[in-house]
């Protein structure tokens, strides 16, 4: 039996090579269509079928973003919408995991705050702008708020749900070894629900672009936010483009960056596809 | 010595899940649980554990009353019940966290050896079938050494084949420290193959029906006369117990070893 056994684990690796070539041919075919579109739209342009004034083509976003990259101005604004969204995702990924760690543990804490949070997240996060404006000024403190209230409460719904759903099972071999309460916490609690808590993260992250967009948008001297409505009021669509491809590539860099930083501690998951 | 002194369990619901239960399991003792569905069997191997607290009387164990989960005490569940984020190497070495680390090492080696699961040491539970899964939750409640091992079903999800080799895997084990076994089945071949005595139990409220010694030398031969009149009589009481709705008195001692 366990010949047989050690005979198909020796095998599965030659297995490996290829399936990651094919995953590597399916993320390449997912650019055809991007690229034949872009290609297509130049063309257009080119032969003057169409006016790319509003819809500026490959080439001329291309220019504008290698501008924008050459002269600083690039960089300095993705800096500043990065710091916002940083500094507001580490708010209230902080706050959400500790108000969703304590309503999920605590029944009393889960009575007592719940309910007024829930409350809270009917409201649109939008919705809370001018009252930040008046509390933290115009400046940063207020956008950061902004971001912060946005990644809140995905981030504490996802905590808070994780512990509830940790299996009761699994936490009675944690008492047939006695553990204690901490020890219970750090080697079967935390471990449980950390696939949810970075689920949770992500999502969070997510939110917290969406929100530095509406942030800038609404008044800011730099950020790519500041960009898209310098684009719009200076009549120039190639600068709005090229603002949209940063916000695109920024988040996804941010994204991989947290799924890099989560996979060494998620490599026992059981799942089917790779989730993150 | 393990003694249950007149146990019984109410559930808030008042569900009575045990009523007067009183028996006594000797050291190095293979006792097996049989009973129709709703018996209390599981209630009274969690009792015993320290996951539940009796509603009446007292479970002893070397002299001191069960109240939680003890050091000496082991258990292995319905399923293997194994940590996903551990491997399968620290899955076993679960309870030795406060040992040394090379210590801890060359027991979870010698305790995989033991279970036929050497060189796995560093797989994840998701990539063992079901029954190699459940030899490393039978490896995790071994390691610490228990004076009395637990065991609720353990072998129920597993097919014919894989069974009767952790049967024999699990006896090797028992062979080595000789603790004090108390098992749940509801496999009467199972019971027959493990146990030195079968207490078969009856529903509504979960009370002792009647024991049963099974004395036979060990290892055991399935298709032996004698494990073939034990199994029948085992089969002849259970079905009694599902009948009557009177505990038959206990026998005696005397004459408990040659009812057959």
């Amino acid at each position: 039996m366990s010949a047989i056994e050690i005979g198909t684990a020796a095998a599965a690796p030659e297995a490996v090579p290829a399936k990651r070539a094919g995953r590597a041919q399916l993320r390449l075919a997912g650019l055809v269509l991007p690229v034949v579109l872009a290609v297509i739209w130049e063309a257009l342009v080119r032969a003057g079928l169409a006016n790319g004034r509003l819809m500026p083509p490959p080439s001329v976003v291309g220019a504008t973003l290698w501008e924008l990259a050459a002269s600083g101005e690039l960089a300095t604004h993705a800096a500043a919408t990065l710091w916002r969204v940083l500094a507001g995702f580490g708010l209230g990924a902080l706050a959400g995991t500790v108000l969703g760690a304590l309503t999920g543990a605590l029944p009393v804490a889960r009575g007592l705050l719940d309910p007024t949070l829930q409350a809270l997240r009917a409201i649109p996060s939008i919705a809370w702008v001018p009252l930040f404006i008046l509390w933290f000024g115009i400046f940063e403190a207020s956008k950061v708020a902004l971001i912060a209230v946005g990644v809140f409460f995905p981030i504490y719904l996802g905590v808070a749900a994780a512990i509830l759903s940790i299996d009761r099972k699994i936490v009675e071999v944690g008492r047939v070894f006695r553990l204690g309460r901490l020890a219970m916490v750090r080697r079967v609690l935390l471990p449980a629900i950390l696939p949810d808590w970075f689920t949770a993260l992500r999502g969070g992250l997510g939110l917290g672009f969406m929100f530095v967009v509406a942030a800038e948008i609404m008044g800011a001297s730099e950020g790519l936010g500041y960009l898209l409505v310098d684009g719009q009021q200076l009549g120039r669509p190639a600068t709005i483009i090229a603002a949209i491809i940063s916000f695109a590539v920024l988040g996804k860099l941010a994204d991989g960056v947290l799924v890099a930083l989560a996979r060494p501690f998620l490599r026992w998951q059981d799942t089917a596809r790779d989730k993150l | 010595m393990l003694t249950f002194d007149n146990l019984s369990k109410t559930y808030a619901d008042g569900t009575r899940a045990l009523a007067g239960i009183t028996a006594e399991v000797a050291a190095g003792e293979i006792l097996a649980l049989v009973g129709g569905s709703g018996c209390g069997k599981t209630t009274l191997l969690r009792l015993v554990a320290g996951l539940d607290r009796p509603s009446e009387g007292r479970i002893v164990l070397d002299g001191k009353a069960i109240s939680e989960p003890r050091a000496d005490v082991g258990v292995i569940f319905q399923e293997p019940r194994l940590f996903p984020w551990l491997s399968v190497a620290d899955n076993v070495g679960f309870g030795l966290s406060e040992l040394a680390s090379a210590e801890r090492r060359h027991r979870v080696g010698h305790a995989l050896e033991r279970v036929g699961l050497g060189g796995y040491d560093k797989r994840w539970p998701r990539e063992l079938s079901g029954g190699q899964q459940q030899r490393v939750a039978i490896a995790r409640a071994l390691i610490t050494r228990p004076k009395l091992l637990l065991m609720d079903e353990p072998f129920s999800a597993l097919d014919a084949t894989t069974r009767a080799s952790l049967h024999e895997h699990l006896l090797a084990l028992w062979q080595e420290s000789r603790p004090t076994v108390v098992m749940v089945t509801h496999d009467v071949e199972e019971a027959v193959t493990l146990a030195d005595r079968i207490m078969v139990m009856q529903p509504r409220p979960g009370r002792v029906f009647d024991e049963l010694e099974n004395p036979q030398a060990r290892p055991r031969d399935h298709l032996s006369p004698a494990f073939e009149a034990a199994k029948r009589e085992v089969l002849r009481t259970l079905d009694r117990s599902l009948r009557d709705d009177q505990p038959r008195q206990q026998k005696t001692a005397a004459n408990a070893g040659l009812w057959w």
